[in-house]
């Protein structure tokens, strides 16, 4: 392809783009419309480079555990965070596939991971003559009540492979449900969308014993301007 | 293999589409020249759906936002950070030295903190002041009417405080500060620091029909879709294009060197197109420089000829010399009072600081010579990877255990979500001759071009500056009833400052002078050993104050502009 033309058609590709949007109008707690067109978030893409996508196919395309590992990390997750209405646990969260991802994102978890799933078995047969998946709640949270505990006062790597493990699993499940549709309702957090900021509410203000001081506030935005464009005087002053 | 020359002469070529390359293609494509823009990465358009991050949720990834691939974070908005694979850098055995590029049209513009601080008057004179490193040979006043027309320009929200070295300007109202910045203000006022509304170059007003009114997400690092912040692209090359202007964009498109002839004068680039990697030239009346202070200066050193024979511009021996970054340490605090939070209120705000604490102190009674100011994060932000991890490792601070699970985990993360505060220090560092870069004879990029080597170090005047940053945060987060997190730095990891080039603030290898033989640049930003090339990015710096450079990097380009355009007229270049 000629140089030019592939010039032109890259940079009139990536204006071109900007069709296909998904319009998303705003009324907020406070009645200022975000009067603007802004893009919901889109399944499609969640903007990688092509070099970042062929990276996560690449990923998506090895196995890290087999179907019962698979089953043991599941079984293990619910363990540490049991599921809790209305917002389900680790299972909705899709935290067993995050472990498997990240196993494969980052080499340097996937031996603490592994050997731990088998350490986890060993234990469990040695101990109940069982497999953990197939363990009872109560001898489960027996093996998991021996290895829970870190040293905070020492670096994990220096401490037993088993204590490792826990730890990183926990890690895993908790900000993967966190970071999921459901904990991220459970945790409540309301951002991540347009909205008009206009301070802190005066609940949470008298909750936290602070006020704001009506000078500061004085300089502030009034939010029922925001669409009028700005002009000022010579000396900075704001005239809109 | 012949290289293959474009039959176009453009009346500007323009290196970089950043802070310096975008506004000089603004300010030369409105004024009716002819500008080619010749940008290593790729293009880039906030508004993309495609390569848009902004309103992502964490499940929308695999990997839930972990920086794998960026190391800021999946949703951050540069493509390269401190590795660009196949474009190493090398350093002097025993230096140090961390090189964030960003290979996108518009550069780091499109994901950094949009803090924008004009320099005041003292910021130009350091050696007058205290007798360490130089001053500019220009002063505040040159630089106040651009600083003025780019607050109109770009637009920034801040307010006038009447401060002497924190200059007054033309400032969109402030948001409102949020909960964890209500504790600050009060935190710092018990040790008489002065805390003031950020300013940020993001329009929490409209200012124009282009661009739209920020709509509080607080991702500007992951860079705005309807244009509500500053990203070089988004606010001044598409405009430019918009209005009319003659902008040619080369992306994908690596320059290895200025071509110069028999008088020495530059007659264009030579560049090697990433897709078909083979080698073209540009020609143009006037080559500007844009690239970043380090590359262009590898440019530069990289551009050899008879008329040049140590490099483009560098007769002086300069080029490379007086690298210097912000100096940075960083803090972070436990406050009970901000535990047990109600999630019932959005609090994103924007993408950066409600307030902020410029400098404060007196240098000539303290062991450092110049300041830095304090830089506030916190607040029940967006959960992504890592979120939780360790969900009560906080017990620690509150006679605690840590560890464990259960449903009891549930009640940890939600109790001290949005209970911590940060603090990031951002200083000033003394510019030395001997912090430098300069070109690896035994290393080339994946384009053949020579890399460049680093040789930095800081001096006890950044450490002590550190360690008064430490003691600082320490201070206000007992002031605020916390616990600092951690264990504070002392002396043996130099109080926690950060490596050269960390901050990113990287300037002062092509400093303007007035002397030829001390200097790289007249105080136009024209090289004096070739007239018609100029430099706009923040190699011109001096010195790098306890500021934040691009607001200045885009003043001095406009001013830059301006007489490249009058020069033009004048028929002088």
């Amino acid at each position: 392809m000629d140089r030019r033309k592939s010039l032109q058609t890259l940079i009139l590709g990536g204006a071109a783009a900007t069709s296909g949007l998904v319009f998303n109008s705003c009324k907020t707690e406070n009645g200022e419309s975000v009067d603007q067109d802004i893009v919901a978030s889109s399944e499609k893409y969640f903007g990688r480079t092509p070099a970042e996508l062929e990276r996560i196919e690449k990923l998506n395309a090895q196995e890290l555990f087999n179907g019962h590992e698979m089953d043991t990390i599941a079984a293990l997750s619910v363990v540490i965070l049991p599921p809790k209405e209305p917002h389900g646990g680790p299972i909705e969260a899709e935290v067993p596939a995050l472990v498997e991802f990240m196993g494969k994102d980052v080499p340097e978890m996937a031996p603490i991971l592994l050997g731990g799933l088998m350490w986890l078995d060993h234990k469990c047969n040695t101990e109940f003559g069982t497999e953990f998946k197939s363990a009872t709640l109560e001898q489960k949270k027996q093996i998991c009540d021996e290895i829970c505990w870190h040293d905070t006062e020492k670096p994990l790597s220096e401490q037993p492979l088993e204590i490792q493990f826990f730890y990183t699993m926990r890690g895993l499940t908790v900000t993967g449900y966190y970071t999921s549709k459901v904990g991220i309702a459970d945790l409540g957090y309301k951002g991540n969308s347009p909205n008009v900021w206009d301070g802190v509410p005066q609940d949470i203000l008298d909750q936290h014993g602070v006020a704001y001081d009506p000078e500061w506030i004085a300089k502030c935005v009034d939010q029922s301007q925001r669409n009028v464009i700005a002009e000022w005087d010579d000396e900075g002053n704001l005239l809109t | 293999m012949q290289i293959k020359e474009s039959s176009e002469l453009f009346d500007v070529i323009i290196v970089g589409s950043g802070a310096g390359g975008g506004m000089a293609t603004k300010q030369l494509a409105d004024a009716g020249l002819n500008v080619a823009v010749v940008e290593a990465g790729p293009f880039f358009d906030p508004a993309d759906p495609k390569t848009m991050t902004q309103l992502k949720q964490p499940y929308d990834s695999p990997r839930r936002g972990a920086g794998t691939t960026r190391a800021f974070g999946e949703w951050d908005m540069s493509w390269g950070d401190w590795e660009v694979e196949g474009e190493p850098y090398t350093h002097a055995e025993g230096t140090e030295f961390k090189w964030w590029r960003a290979r996108m049209l518009g550069g780091r513009t499109n994901h950094w903190g949009r803090i924008s601080l004009r320099f005041g008057p003292k910021d130009f004179k350091g050696k007058t002041r205290d007798g360490h490193g130089d001053d500019w040979p220009i002063g505040y006043e040159d630089v106040k009417p651009y600083y003025d027309k780019l607050d109109k320009l770009i637009g920034v929200f801040g307010t006038n405080e009447g401060r002497e070295n924190d200059p007054d300007g033309f400032f969109l109202p402030p948001p409102k500060p949020r909960l964890h910045e209500l504790f600050y203000i009060n935190g710092a006022k018990k040790s008489n620091i002065p805390v003031i509304p950020g300013r940020l170059s993001m329009l929490t007003k409209r200012i124009n029909e282009d661009r739209g009114v920020c709509f509080y997400c607080g991702q500007c690092g992951r860079s705005c879709q309807i244009y509500a912040d500053f990203s070089a692209g988004s606010c001044l090359i598409f405009p430019a294009q918009k209005s009319g202007g003659q902008v040619k964009l080369f992306v994908n498109s690596m320059v290895r060197e200025v071509i110069t002839n028999e008088e020495g004068k530059a007659t264009g680039v030579s560049y090697i197109n990433k897709e078909d990697r083979k080698e073209y030239m540009l020609r143009g009346k006037v080559v500007v420089l844009a690239a970043s202070a380090c590359s262009s200066a590898r440019i530069l050193l990289n551009s050899k000829s008879k008329q040049h024979p140590n490099g483009l511009g560098n007769s002086s021996n300069l080029v490379g010399k007086y690298l210097h970054d912000s100096t940075g340490s960083s803090a972070s605090g436990v406050i009970p009072g901000l535990m047990n939070r109600k999630t019932s209120y959005n609090e994103d705000g924007v993408g950066g600081m409600h307030v902020y604490s410029p400098w404060w102190g007196d240098n000539s009674k303290l062991n450092f010579p110049r300041g830095y100011h304090i830089e506030v994060w916190g607040g029940m932000g967006q959960p992504n990877y890592g979120f939780g991890w360790d969900p009560n490792a906080l017990n620690q601070y509150f006679g605690l255990k840590s560890g464990g699970y259960g449903d009891s985990l549930r009640d940890d993360v939600k109790k001290y979500y949005g209970s911590v505060i940060g603090f990031g220090g951002r200083g000033e560092a003394i510019a030395y001759k001997d912090n430098y870069c300069e070109i690896d004879p035994t290393t080339v990029d994946q384009f053949g071009i020579p890399v460049l080597k680093f040789n930095y170090k800081h001096s006890e005047y950044e450490k002590n500056q550190a360690k008064h940053m430490q003691d600082t945060f320490e201070e206000i987060i007992h002031n605020m009833g916390g616990h600092y997190l951690g264990e504070k730095p002392g002396k043996d990891r130099d109080y926690g400052l950060n490596k050269p080039g960390e901050i990113i603030h990287e300037v002062g290898t092509t400093r303007m002078g007035d002397d030829p033989k001390t200097s790289v640049t007249n105080k136009f930003q024209q090289l004096h050993d070739a007239d018609n090339v100029f430099i706009v990015d923040a190699g011109v710096f001096v010195s790098q104050a306890d500021k934040n450079c691009t607001w200045t990097i885009m003043a001095l380009s406009w001013r830059a502009s301006d007489y490249i355009i009058e020069q033009l007229k004048a028929q002088n270049i």
